[in-house]
């Protein structure tokens, strides 16, 4: 069965709780309700074969209500199809962890929560896993700053506000020639 | 009695003339802590590689008698900073700076550790000489070998011109008046 025949059987048994189906360039996208979600996943890999999962990434669409994108990436063992689960979520309202589905969620999730803070119920050690315990932002949202917020704890770890000069400094792309294309700060445009 | 002849026997004896070296406390320490400096590896992105790569046949840094490292503090003189020192890592680079005895000299390779790099971020510590007394800078995203050589060597210099037991003796005096 092709992905496209999985989202369609994936439509048909949930019914309502499948908000939306996407197909782009060959790509099969669909997104669940928030309580649809765990019964959503535990199908895909029990029914459809999606055996592995690939990622788990969170997308922060500031001043949107709900808040958040967190985007499911599946995959079959031999690669014949993917699947992308996209669900939305508010602020301080967790997902359900996919950990007892795929052991390679624990990581995903746990990054998820680190960078963007979104938690997850059922996970059996949601702590940071880039930052260290203790760190009081979530660094990934849009309403941080790139250059970082100061923050101390004596012993552990510490942060300081990084100097921009400018930047960030962004290649321009569509720029004609390589000077123009060198990436340069866009601040004095 | 005492005779002529002894006075001038301690005062020259061909036989140990050859064996005799005059010069100052400080320099020969100095000589001897410049040609045996034993760095301590702290390999913390793509720069290790190049740190590596000096330290193996090809570039081949036991020419200047560096090539003990030791990967315990205890037993090195210089740390080598090569890598993007993050928060998270920051206080156990200066952990290890702390464990190593003095004398000892560290050396920032490569634009992260020197001042962040290309970091201009939330996470990465903006130069290790925030945290640690940098004596050597080296630039490069990496330096190429020949850089940190470069570098180790003037490091080499600045061992030379040490007046380490000079100051110390010149306190000692100062105390004691």
């Amino acid at each position: 069965m092709a992905a496209a025949d999985d989202v369609k059987w994936i439509r048909e048994t949930f019914a309502e709780k499948v908000l939306e189906t996407v197909e782009f360039r060959g790509e099969q996208s669909l997104r669940v309700a928030p309580d649809a979600l765990h019964p959503v996943l535990e199908k895909c890999r029990d029914e459809l074969g999606f055996a592995m999962l690939l990622d788990i990434s969170a997308v922060d669409h500031l001043g949107e209500t709900p808040r958040f994108d967190v985007v499911y990436e599946l995959a079959t063992l031999d690669d014949s199809k993917h699947l992308r689960v996209k669900v939305k979520v508010a602020e301080d309202e967790p997902l359900a962890s996919a950990v007892d589905l795929w052991g390679a969620a624990d990581w995903h999730e746990r990054e998820v929560w680190d960078l963007m803070g979104i938690g997850f119920v059922g996970h059996p050690n949601l702590k940071r896993i880039l930052m260290w315990e203790g760190y009081p932002y979530f660094p990934l949202r849009k309403d941080f700053p790139l250059a970082g917020r100061p923050t101390e704890m004596p012993d552990v770890a510490f942060t300081g506000v990084a100097p921009m000069e400018g930047g960030p400094f962004v290649a321009n792309t569509g720029a004609p020639n390589a000077v123009l294309r060198e990436p340069r700060s866009h601040a004095s445009d | 009695m005492v005779s002529t002849t002894t006075t001038l026997e301690a005062a020259y004896d061909s036989k140990i003339e050859s064996n005799v070296i005059v010069t100052r406390v400080d320099a020969a320490m100095n000589w001897v802590r410049k040609n045996s400096l034993w760095p301590m590896p702290m390999g913390l992105a793509c720069c290790a590689i190049e740190l590596m790569a000096t330290a193996s046949a090809r570039f081949d840094i036991s020419r200047f008698g560096m090539e003990v490292m030791r990967f315990s503090p205890r037993q090195a003189d210089v740390l080598v900073v090569s890598g993007t020192v993050t928060y998270k890592m920051a206080l156990a680079v200066k952990r290890i700076w702390d464990q190593m005895p003095e004398p000892k000299w560290c050396v920032a390779m490569g634009a992260c550790a020197s001042s962040g790099g290309m970091y201009r971020s939330y996470a990465v510590l903006q130069g290790i000489d925030q945290l640690i007394p940098v004596d050597v800078y080296i630039s490069g995203c990496p330096p190429r070998p020949e850089a940190l050589i470069a570098g180790l060597m003037r490091l080499q210099e600045k061992v030379d011109t040490e007046h380490a037991l000079f100051d110390q003796k010149r306190s000692m005096f100062a105390r004691s008046m």
